[in-house]
């Protein structure tokens, strides 16, 4: 699993997807075909934007490090993001405005690689503390 | 060329702990052959619906196995395995269902089958049907994703935790009545309203368990089963697919894939939703029950809930849904449940279903993968 979690530490380590100049479609995670213009699409790497607001969450319960919130997030061009967000369970609405951080998301028991990814917070600003 | 199901078997669902894989298979399998009244050497295919023997069992190569132990080694028919999560029984079936209507061959047997307690983790495995990178990664299993889409639904038409309830208590119910179902035992509304969440808003009792289990089907052309039996049951059966990742999809409330593959499969049949008298839907969660109601064209968007607060898809009701208990509880084991349901439809199409019996000519499955990256969809008529 290491390899897998190397090839894609670009992706996890800060919001990049794709593009594609022909449909002006964005992709997260990125995509190196489009699913609209498939061989005729112009496919680019490109930054995504840092906030967006929720769409959905669940609290998860009954798993390692529970509960936890997962949440669909909108970002503000409208690319949709499932992530975890690193906020108290009771905090969490819909709508609420987030903006993505980067934290710690598990490890191979004691000696093993720690998984580092982005996740969401609410947004700064409006008087937030984030607990972790 | 028209196909038929000439022949059904099903072992039991469930924690089934004396038993092993080998044994769970052949029970299904003999039940099915001994319904169909062939013999082993006049089956031409075999088909295999399996997710996961690789991780659950250790043992890949299980079509061979299953051919090998089933007898049929010395005939040396080929076997085929096929995987689509948990929508890898109802795979089987249209891979065999295609086999007979390509006029390839005449006589094949598609079957199902997990054991998923020789292992530990059973719901991390189930869960490998999400995409593991951009899903699971983050901390999402199948119900949490099924959670996303049920609290937006809930949200966006007034349902509520009650008829999710509504469900469970329903499938609960019709699965006393069915010898091999898993929990052949009520509950109440306030029994699954008070069980522990595990994604709000679903809870435990939301959930169908991950269960042991095998089930077979013979089908054959339509000029064979007429000299096997009275009483063929002809299908017809479509599949479609979706983006594995709920972020990628466009309309998070329908799933796509049970729309494409419902309206292909109504027109190869030539019927529409109103001409399907009983069906047996994927209900790995209660709310996918209510969700599938809707994007198979029994209710419109956002009315699935009427159905079941109005008892429609009651036993009694004009569209009885999971007469067997469903997932939920009859059991799901895994790459087993689309054929299973297709026991069912068959055995209440041909009045075998004992105290399930509803009054029924044209049946529906849908087996779903997933979160509905993969859908197939069969109908049945008498």
């Amino acid at each position: 699993m290491i390899p897998r979690f190397w090839r894609k530490i670009k992706y996890r380590y800060s919001l990049r997807g794709t593009h594609c100049k022909n449909c002006n479609s964005y992709f997260y995670p990125p995509r190196d075909l489009c699913p609209n213009c498939r061989r005729k699409g112009i496919i680019e790497e490109v930054n995504l934007p840092t906030c967006g607001r929720v769409l959905s969450y669940t609290v998860v319960w009954g798993e390692k490090g529970s509960p936890y919130v997962i949440a669909l997030i909108e970002l503000e061009n409208k690319v949709k993001i499932l992530s975890q967000l690193a906020c108290r369970p009771e905090e969490v609405y819909d709508g609420m405005e987030v903006e993505c951080t980067f934290r710690k998301y598990g490890e191979d028991g004691d000696a093993g690689i720690i998984y580092y990814g982005t996740k969401f917070i609410p947004k700064r600003g409006d008087g937030y503390v984030s607990k972790e | 060329m028209r196909v038929a199901i000439i022949g059904v078997g099903c072992s039991k669902f469930g924690e089934l702990w004396e038993k092993s894989f080998r044994e769970i298979y052949l029970e299904a399998g003999l039940k099915a052959i001994e319904d169909a009244g062939i013999e082993g050497k006049e089956i031409e295919a075999l088909y295999v619906g399996n997710m996961s023997s690789g991780m659950y069992l250790n043992q890949e190569h299980v079509a061979a196995l299953i051919a090998d132990y089933a007898g049929l080694a010395e005939l040396g028919i080929p076997a085929v395995r096929v995987e689509a999560a948990d929508a890898s029984g109802g795979l089987a079936l249209k891979e065999a269902y295609m086999a007979v209507a390509s006029g390839i061959h005449k006589i094949v047997v598609a079957a199902g089958v997990e054991k998923v307690t020789d292992v530990g983790d059973a719901m991390k495995i189930a869960s490998s049907s999400a995409d593991q990178e951009w899903e699971c990664f983050a901390g999402a299993n199948l119900p949490a994703l099924y959670a996303l889409i049920a609290r937006l639904h809930m949200k966006r038409f007034g349902g509520k935790e009650e008829d999710l309830a509504l469900v469970a208590v329903k499938n609960h119910k019709n699965a006393v009545n069915n010898p091999i179902a898993q929990f052949r035992r009520e509950i109440s509304v306030e029994e699954v309203l008070n069980s522990p969440y595990i994604a709000e808003p679903l809870k435990v009792l939301d959930s169908a368990p991950i269960s042991d289990g095998a089930a077979a089907i013979v089908l054959a052309s339509e000029e064979v089963a007429r000299k096997y039996t009275d009483t063929p049951v002809f299908i017809e059966c479509a599949q479609a697919s979706d983006y594995v990742a709920l972020q990628n999809r466009k309309d998070l409330l329908t799933m796509n894939a049970v729309v494409k593959a419902a309206r292909e499969a109504y027109r190869r049949a030539k019927v529409g939703a109103k001409d399907i008298d009983i069906a047996e839907l994927h209900d790995s969660f209660t709310f996918a029950e209510i969700l599938e109601y809707e994007d198979l064209g029994f209710a419109e968007k956002g009315k699935g809930y009427e159905l079941i607060r109005e008892g429609v898809t009651e036993i009694g009701g004009d569209l009885p849904v999971n007469t067997s208990g469903g997932l939920k509880a009859c059991g799901h084991a895994i790459g087993a449940t689309g054929i299973r349901q297709a026991v069912e439809i068959v055995q209440q199409l041909r009045n075998e279903a004992g105290k399930r019996q509803v009054d029924a000519e044209v049946g529906l499955s849908l087996n779903i993968g997933g979160t509905g990256a993969t859908a197939i969809v069969t109908i049945y008529k008498r």
